[in-house]
This record gives C-alpha cells, structure tokens and sequence, in this order.
C-alpha cells in the first residue's frame, strides 16, 4: 500500500488554493507603488514599512533591494528555473525588484548575488528576516502560504529527552567515533524502545530542529517514545555509497553496543534508519545488504541517482552511487518492512525519487512518499518528519489522555 | 450517593484539592495510575498537590501479577483483544464511508429546500448512529461472552488482588483516578470488578477522574483527534466504559485535539452523540455529579448542535 501524497496535506493544499487570489499580476503592489512618477524616497520608505519582503500576493512574489549598486541578482535553488534572475531597477530610484511566479505552498531558499562595478557578493536578503541555516551557512527564506510547523518549534509544555555522548571504537572504520543518543522524556529502564539511527545526526540537530521535533512529537503521543542513535560521519561522500564497512559500523557496533546498554526492542519492525540525500543512500544500501535487520526506512531526498544507458553525468562523487542504485534496481529484493519516502519537488533529485516508489512498491514492502514543494535542504528535511516518523513509530496518539 | 467529579488533564494546571478541601476528604486517597502504564504508581506529584497520603492501587503491576498465575485467563483476555482490535478496524472502514455524506451535507447551504436538507443531514447522522450502536453492542457482546466463560472476579489470581484491593479502598477516604492510556486503565479496571467496586465505594465516599480516568468511568468512550497526522481523524467509539456515569461524553483536552472552531465538525459531533452531551475537559475544567445532577465546573462549555462551543451550566443526570 502507498500514498502519494498525504490526506492532509492535500486538503491543506487544497484549501490554500482555494483561499489564493486569482491571477494578480496585474495588481501587483510593486506595479501600484511605481506606475506614474518615479517614487519618492519617503515613498519607498513607506512602502517597506508596510510589506513584509519579500510580498507574496497569490503566486506572484516580489523580492525588493533597495541601495546603489550596479546590479542584483536572485541566486536560488529550485531546480527548474534559472537559477539567477536579474532584478529590474525602479527609474531614478535606488530600488530594484523581482517578480517569480511560484506554486501556493512553496518554500524557496535564496540569496542575493549583488554586484558593485567588477565586484560580485552573494548575501541574505537584507529586507527578508527569515533564515534557514545548514553546514554551508544561511540562506534567506520565501514561502507562499505554508508557514512553519508549530511542531518544529520548542514548547515549553513538552517534556524534553535527553541527549548523551557516546563514544566507541569502531572495528569497522579503524578509529572512535561519536554517537549523540537521544533518549525520550520519562525513559525508564523498565520499558522497551525501538531505536532509529540517524545519519548525519548533528546536522539533523542542528539544522532541522530535530531534538526538538523529538520532544515535541512525542509529547503529542503523534510518535512512539523511541531511542536515537545520531552518527555522524567524517567523510560521507565516501562512508554513505553502499560502503560495506559502515553497514558493519551500523549494524554490528552501533545497534549492538545501544542495545547491550539500554532497553530496546530487538525485533527488526522496531529499528529504524534514517538520512537525507547521500544520507538516504547509506541508509537503503544498509538495510538492502542486511535484509531483515532494519525494518523501517526513513529516506529524504534520497540521491539515489542511476542510469539506463551510458555513464553517470552527476559527477565523480556520484559513481558508487550510481553503481548501487543500478544494483539495487536490477535486484531490490525486499530490505525492509516499512519505506517512507520524501522529496522535494523543487530538487534535482525529483525524477530520480519518483522512479524509486514503483520499484520499492514491487518488492511487498508497505511504501509511502510523500512531496512538498521544497528544496534539498533542512527545512525541507525537518518539515517532513511528522508524517514519516508518526506513520513508521506511531505513537498511542488516539488513545492517551493525560 | 457521594459526589462525582470529571476533571481535565492536571499536569500544567491541577485543581484537584480545593474539591478535596471542600469536601472535608481526609487520608489516604487512593490512586489509579494504571493508565500510565510503566510509570504506574509515580504519585510524587499528585501526592505534593493533594497535600496528603496517597496509596496507589498498582492495578498496572496486579495485572502482572494474575497474567503470570493465571496463564489460561492471559490467553482468553488477549483473544478478546484481538477480537475488540479487529471489530474496532471492521468498524473505522464503515465509519469513514458513514461520515462523509453527513459532513458534506452539514457544509451545503444552497439551493436545497431547508426542510428537505435537514432531514438528510438527519438521517445521513442517524446512520452514524446506527454503526456506532451496533458496534458498540458488539463490543458489549465480545465483554459478556467473556465474562460469562471466565467469570474473571472469581478465579483465585484475580480474587486475591481484588480482595487486597477492597481493603484499600475500604481504608481510603476516596478515590482518584488519573489519565493516560485509555484502554490500558480500562481493561485493568475491568479486570478487576472496578464497576462494581467504584458503585460501592461511592455510596459513601468521592470519586475524582480526570482525563483518560474520566472516559473510562464513563458509559460510551469516543476517542477523538481531529488532526492526527495519519489517519482520517474521526471521533470513534472506543468501547462502553466502566457505566458509572450516564449523559456525558468527557472530551479530555478538546481545545488541542478538535478544531472547536469548525461549526461542522462540531455540530456532527454532538449531534452524533446526541442526547448526551460533548464536554470539553481541558486543563482547569470539571464536572461534577451531586444528587443524580450534573454541575458544572470552572469554564464549562459543551458541544452545541448548532455548531458552537457555548457555556454549559447544568443538566439532570
């Protein structure tokens, strides 16, 4: 059984649509602010006051800057559109403007390339407050309709989990490594957990709130209290691409080593992986090599890039990728018991996710994907992991009343 | 009779011992935090509000206890489990089908002779009705041929705990029953006679539940979110409760679990539920039953059919 696209954020999406303006192109408040005579400076002063930037107004958004330089450019990353489009100056005024047609419940992350004779910066959009941060730096965020989940946010009603460090020395790697452990709000030895591991855990901290979707989810009984292994690598582009020695890292020293020193539940419907794009990769190469071990799949934007015919054009980092997704799609065999599946539509890696839901629903095992009009990146990441924890660990959501 | 009284969730805000206070309750107050499953019986909190001794009733760790000597009881209790699982999916399928046209019905305001559409949306609702009747009567059916077979009071494992429990409630000066998981605390409390016992014990001497305690005492529990992130969120009935009380539909936490300001859910839900009424029970509320009458407590307001949330006052029990 799979699902494109969730219930509920089909109906979400199916009432901001509804609630959307029809086309305003045409009455755009930029259009009003600069038809006739050029705007005064106060002019301009009142209109930033008023509008928060950049302005959304149905599926048109204006980005504004305002100051004197020779040009300004919108540096995105949906795939799909240029990725740099030149702002249009505001005649005898130091304001410059870009209008983008985008989809009702989209989430762009931007930067702003600006340019002084032969010198080019990129920055956050000085008008635009909002941020997403990731291992890269900022970007500046637009969305359009679709806000921030209440959930992703720290609630002082929610009882926070605790997190631990853990060190072991990994036979399979040569060397310690760390381990974040994240152990629920009123843990008790006396009770069993299913643990999940996560790749690339201190960014998924970090940059996708996740200690705090943790405690919070779980507060709200929408996912089972579980135990979180949180790895990190220090070199994924080479550990992540089906490497059979982090499959041994995973699975014969981190699960043992958790299991041996906290209470968890060893049946494989009990255990999880988790990761984001090379991330997602380690994390069904994982499962695929150790069949009947890990029995659910949280996969994010996965990379997981292949070919029909002819080499891989993603670039040298990509070819054990594209080797074992090639692999993986001649023979998927069955991994895993439970795959949930996420991808933006705003990502390279659509077409590829997409191609993935047919094959893993060939294979028996219960599929889910879902799509959001997003990037690949953490917000991205984070926004989506209600739906899938909550379907992969349910928590007793329905039947506690505290 | 003594009085009765429903509460809300008590974490973040209990209002529990002024009641205590004001009835003149004196130690010790027996506790029922079966609901809390593992965490049974960690009464440091309640016991620091209460400002008196409270002796849990471990019905979470009794339960154990008679499973483990009473292995042919363990079995026959997880068969019934299972049936009650599986009717209780047989009965979601039909339920979802049930709903939508009274939903869609209630949300049209055209063309329609207002006459005609009220008595469609009446029979589209009456229909709910029906199935959530006939499964509960199922339900009832699957708890009688199980207690008619094994007759559980009686066996010698329940039997030696309900008597160590009847002691304690005898020295109790009342009882108070906490939330949590809402069929764990109710099969616990079946298990062990709890309805007959809580029928004898307040005759004399007040009952408090709040949350999942008050569901479980009562005659119908509807389980109920309106935005889970899976699944369709349709309030269902979960089961007939333990009878103690008649005429409401406790709604633990409703203000974070229904969308209250959605006239068309809400008009459905009481109206479904109909004639009894939908109380919302959210952190500071209560209700409480004195002479056979419901009163209501700080902030009361109840499920209106036309759609609103209106102040609730009281009713007849």
């Amino acid at each position: 059984m799979s699902t494109a696209i969730s219930e509920r954020a089909a109906e979400e999406e199916s009432a901001s649509r509804s609630d959307e303006p029809k086309d305003t192109a045409q009455g755009l408040a930029i259009h009003e602010l600069i038809r006739g005579a050029p705007p005064t400076t106060e002019e301009i002063d009142s209109f930033l006051e008023r509008h928060q930037v950049p302005l959304v107004e149905g599926t048109s958004v204006t980005f504004l800057y305002r100051g004197q330089v020779d040009e300004v450019r919108l540096q995105h990353f949906i795939y799909g559109l240029e990725t740099s489009q030149p702002f249009d100056r505001v005649a005898d005024t130091d304001l410059r403007y870009l209008v983008l047609d985008l989809p009702p419940q989209s989430v762009l992350q931007y930067k702003l390339n600006v340019r002084n004779g032969n010198e080019g910066r990129w920055v956050l959009d000085p008008l635009n407050p909002e941020r997403a941060f990731d291992p890269f730096g900022a970007n500046s965020v637009c969305r359009t309709g679709v806000q921030t989940p209440d959930w992703t946010r720290p609630d002082p009603e929610a009882r926070p989990g605790d997190v631990l460090n853990l060190q072991l020395f990994s036979r399979a790697m040569g060397e310690s490594r760390n381990l974040l452990l994240y152990l629920p709000a009123r843990f008790r030895r006396n009770r069993r957990y299913p643990l999940l591991v996560v790749h690339d855990g201190n960014d998924y901290l970090k940059y996708s709130n996740l200690k705090t979707v943790l405690d919070n989810l779980i507060h709200r009984q929408e996912v089972a209290p579980l135990i979180v292994a949180l790895t990190q690598s220090p070199d994924r582009l080479a550990e992540y691409p089906d490497n059979e020695n982090h499959v041994r890292f995973l699975t014969d020293e981190v699960v043992p080593l958790v299991e041996r020193d906290y209470p968890i539940r060893r049946e494989p419907r009990a255990r999880g992986l988790m990761g984001a794009s090379f991330g997602a990769v380690a994390s069904l190469s994982c499962a695929w090599r150790r069949p009947g071990v890990w029995g659910k799949l949280l996969l994010q934007s996965g990379s997981f890039a292949f070919t029909d015919i002819g080499p891989n054009r993603r670039g040298p980092a990509f070819d054990p990728v594209v080797e074992f997704v090639n692999a993986f799609r001649r023979n998927p065999g069955r991994p895993s018991e439970q795959i949930f599946l996420s991808c933006g539509t705003y990502e390279s890696l659509i077409y590829e996710n997409r191609s993935m839901v047919p094959l893993l629903q060939s294979t028996g095992m219960d599929v889910r994907y879902t799509e959001a009009r997003d990037g690949h990146n953490w917000i991205n990441w984070r926004d989506r992991l209600r739906q899938g924890l909550s379907w992969l660990f349910p928590g007793p959501l329905w039947m506690v009343y505290e | 009779m003594h009085e009765l009284i429903v509460f809300g969730p008590q974490r973040l805000e209990p209002v529990l011992r002024p009641q205590l206070d004001r009835l003149g309750v004196g130690e010790p107050v027996a506790s029922i935090t079966a609901g809390w499953q593992e965490r049974e019986g960690e009464i440091e909190d309640m016991t620091d509000h209460l400002q008196r001794q409270v002796v849990d009733l471990e019905l979470h760790r009794r339960t154990e206890v008679v499973w483990e000597e009473d292995p042919d009881l363990f079995h026959a209790h997880r068969a019934r489990q299972d049936r009650l699982q599986a009717l209780q999916r047989l009965y979601r399928l039909r339920l979802d089908y049930a709903l939508e046209p009274a939903r869609r019905l209630l949300r049209r305001e055209d063309a329609f002779d207002p006459k005609m559409l009220e008595a469609t949306r009446e029979s589209a609702i009456g229909a709910v009705r029906l199935l959530d009747d006939e499964h509960l009567q199922r339900v009832r059916a699957e708890h009688e041929r199980f207690e008619s077979q094994w007759h559980p009071t009686t066996r010698d494992a329940v039997a030696a705990q309900r008597d160590e429990l009847t002691a304690i409630l005898s020295r109790s000066d009342a009882l108070a029953i906490a939330g949590g998981h809402v069929a764990v605390l109710l099969n616990r409390m079946r298990l062990f006679g709890f309805a007959e016992l809580i029928a004898d014990f307040i005759a004399e001497k007040p009952v408090f539940a709040w949350a999942a305690g008050a569901m479980a005492l009562s005659s119908r529990i509807v389980l109920f979110h309106d935005s889970p992130p899976q699944g369709a969120g349709n309030p269902e009935v979960l089961d007939a409760g333990l009878g103690c009380y008649r005429g409401l539909v406790p709604l633990p936490a409703a203000g974070g679990r229904l969308r209250l300001d959605d006239t068309v859910r809400v008009s459905l839900f009481a109206r479904r539920f109909a004639p009894d009424v939908c109380l919302p029970l959210d952190a500071g509320m209560s209700a409480r039953r004195v002479n056979g009458s419901w009163l209501s407590g700080e902030r009361s307001t109840y499920l209106a059919e036309d759609g609103r949330v209106e102040d609730w006052k009281a009713m007849a029990a």
